[in-house]
């Protein structure tokens, strides 16, 4: 029985591994294309829950989810275009510290909009209650958003490997000289893969927003986890994010299970031990700008 | 014995006079007329909702009582700020009395950080009215001289609901399992849970301490499924109860969840439907008590939405704080620790007046158990509790529902 138990708390560390993969991915991308540690990144996330439950109340949940994205991949754009462009070829600390601050003023300027207090958000009544496979407890909600992340990790996929797109943009990771003397020029990539990383974010803030508390701060609590994800994943690496993402999620349901009040140390620790057999990450690949 | 003429008296005075209206009229301005006052709470983090809603409850009162004329016909000042975390609190704590000239400290709602104020009000010997913290040993092993207690503390909300789950038949012989908040405050909950259950044939079969910044509850969801409990309990805090009580929701488990900590902020994020079982309180926007329903309407007018109890509890403190200077004449530590320690009674709002206990400091008054609204019978998104009847019931002495001398360790 312990170790159905166990097996459980697995299952369920790969479906939470989704969600924390929703918010990684992005951060990885836009760390790999453009070298820049976007510390906003949980602000978007922030910014998509909210702007989910204000779209909910006039349009409902499915339009909701869909349009929340759309949004923030937008402010995404002009987020690239007038501050995160001027960053690429900089000294790494100024990014920090601009993004940094970019976080602060958008955790207080959703304080000003919206207030303090949480916004209250609730599961539709079909997603509601969980189903039993076997001897598997699984939130019919948490299934949905699996879904959705398997969607979006495919399309992600393929649209980096089997596309010219994506082939410009593997070798803008690899080798933006080179990239640069075939005469293209990587800017539009980049902002559209801040669009795509910031709209993954907010898809993440707007399927959580009914599960999690909505508070102003919320965008500052998910962007530690994310980061370790990105460092475990490694650089430059698709696979190395999503298995780094499903690794975060079954380590902590695992020690959760054994040791409750150690839940939230054990992925620093992993990330520690991982850092240490492998510097550069679980799948990281050596890339000549970050070495 | 000198004697100085009329007429040096007068020179000399419009000498000083003068010189302090060119020289320096700001300071002279704010050491003879406001009375300053420094309010700490949190305002990021697991608890900055409440705290959002403790500045505005102080404000409302601040207001008030300055349109009134103030306090001996000075004004108050209160300079609010977040206090972080508890480092930070006693740093500026300390910063409010040396250089901002606070006489008194007030506000707070982490246990962990009123702590920490409470020593640098010990060490400084001033006055620090501790607001809206909960963990029994601040009141107990902890006290000291200079720190009274406003909130109601960890035993009484255990207290509270623990009495209805005995009416309703959910006590005796059931099968609990806690989830506690991994601070001082959950232990101290936890522990007050134990007891409770000990004494009253509860059977706790399994109990989880949770970190402060836990979003997903999910592997403790699985964890009680697998305990298979009769009742589920809540000893968390802040955000955490909400994250818990929409994802106990998203599960659908079965078992009845109550809990023994729940501030109305984290009741109203929790989402429509989300909310069952019952929780304790220490007061209600809809309570009927005449004065209460003044605040309200007073309160909405102004901010656009009703007081949660963290508003409430600001304002009613700062009313006692000004009556206690009002009626000494003084801002004197000593002298206002005397004043409180009278058991002075004070309107608070409620049904009952409230005093603070000479030997513990702590404000004796009414809480409430409260149970949700059904779907649909909720005038508006405020409107979701039924507050239960006051506990002690009005026959019964305050005195039924706090720590006895024998349970508190507490010596000054």
């Amino acid at each position: 029985m312990q170790f159905g138990f166990l097996l459980e708390q697995v299952v369920n560390g790969l479906v939470l591994g989704g969600y924390y993969l929703l918010i990684a991915l992005g951060l990885s991308l836009i760390f790999s294309v453009g070298g820049v540690v976007n510390l906003a990144h949980g602000a978007f996330y922030a910014l998509g829950a909210y702007a989910s439950v204000e779209i909910t109340r006039y349009l409902g949940f499915g339009p909701a989810m869909v349009l929340s994205p759309i949004a923030v991949g937008m402010l995404g754009i002009l987020f690239e275009r007038f501050i995160l462009r001027r960053f690429y070829s900089a000294d790494p600390i100024l990014s920090l510290l601009v993004t940094f601050g970019l976080a602060m003023v958008a955790e207080q300027a959703i304080r000003i909009v919206w207030g303090a207090a949480p916004l209250s958000a609730s599961i539709p009544q079909v997603f509601r209650g969980s189903v039993i496979v076997g001897d598997f407890l699984f939130s019919r909600y948490r299934l949905l958003i699996l879904a959705v992340v398997a969607l979006v990790l495919l399309a992600i996929w393929l649209l980096l490997h089997k596309t010219s797109f994506g082939r410009v943009v593997r070798a803008g990771i690899q080798r933006p000289d080179m990239v640069a003397a075939l005469g293209i020029r990587l800017q539009p990539y980049m902002t559209a893969i801040v669009m795509l990383g910031v709209g993954m974010a907010a898809m993440g803030g707007a399927f959580f927003a009914p599960i999690t508390i909505v508070h102003p701060a919320m965008g500052a609590e998910i962007i530690t986890v994310a980061f370790v994800v990105v460092v475990i994943g490694g650089l430059g690496s698709f696979w190395g994010v999503v298995i780094a993402a499903m690794l975060v999620g079954v380590v902590r349901g695992i020690t959760i299970h054994f040791v409750p009040a150690a839940g939230e140390a054990s992925i620093y620790v992993l990330m520690f031990l991982i850092l240490l057999v492998r510097p550069r990450g679980l799948l990281g690949e050596r890339i000549e700008k970050f070495e | 014995m000198t004697r100085y003429s009329r007429r040096t008296l007068l020179k000399g005075s419009a000498a000083f006079a003068g010189a302090a209206a060119i020289g320096f009229p700001a300071i002279s301005y704010g050491q003879s007329e406001k009375i300053k006052i420094g309010h700490l709470t949190p305002l990021t983090g697991f608890l900055g909702a409440l705290g959002a809603y403790a500045q505005l409850g102080i404000r409302m009162a601040e207001e008030e009582i300055n349109q009134a004329g103030g306090v001996m016909g000075r004004q108050l000042d209160i300079t609010s700020e977040d206090s972080v975390n508890p480092a930070t609190a006693a740093t500026k704590a300390q910063r409010m009395l040396d250089q901002d000239g606070a006489l008194v400290l007030m506000g707070e709602i982490n246990s962990a950080s009123a702590l920490t104020i409470m020593q640098v009000a010990e060490r400084n010997k001033k006055l620090f009215m501790q607001i809206g913290a909960r963990s029994d040993a601040l009141r107990g092993k902890n006290c000291n001289k200079y720190t009274f207690h406003v909130d109601i503390p960890s035993t009484v909300m255990v207290n509270a609901v623990g009495k209805a789950l005995v009416r309703d038949n959910m006590m005796k012989d059931k099968k609990f399992y806690t989830l506690t908040a991994d601070y001082i405050f959950g232990h101290d909950l936890g522990r007050a849970a134990k007891a409770f259950f000990s004494a009253n044939g509860g059977n706790l079969i399994g109990d989880e301490l949770v970190a402060t910044d836990v979003t997903d509850f999910s592997p403790y969801l699985l964890k009680i499924r697998q305990a298979k409990p009769d009742i589920v309990c809540s000893n968390l805090a802040g955000n955490q109860v909400t994250n818990l009580i929409k994802q106990y929701a998203e599960f659908g488990l079965p078992y009845p969840i109550v809990g023994f900590n729940l501030n109305t902020a984290d009741a109203w994020a929790a989402g429509d439907g989300n909310l069952s079982g019952t929780w304790p309180t220490v007061w209600y926007h809809t309570s009927e008590v005449p004065s209460s329903k003044t605040f309200v309407t007073n309160f909405t007018k102004k901010y656009g939405k009703p007081p949660e109890n963290h508003a409430w509890i600001e304002y009613v403190s700062l009313k006692m704080m000004a009556q206690a200077m009002n009626e000494t004449k003084s801002t004197d530590t000593t002298k206002l620790i005397g004043y409180f320690e009278k058991e002075t009674q004070f309107d608070i709002l409620k049904a009952r007046k409230a005093h603070f206990r000479s030997w513990d400091h702590q404000l004796m008054q009414e809480a409430y158990p409260f149970t949700v609204k059904a779907k649909g019978q909720a005038k508006d998104k405020w409107d979701m509790l039924v507050l239960g009847g006051a506990i002690p019931a009005a026959n019964e002495s305050l005195e039924s529902i706090a720590l006895t001398k024998e349970q508190n360790p507490c010596s000054m």
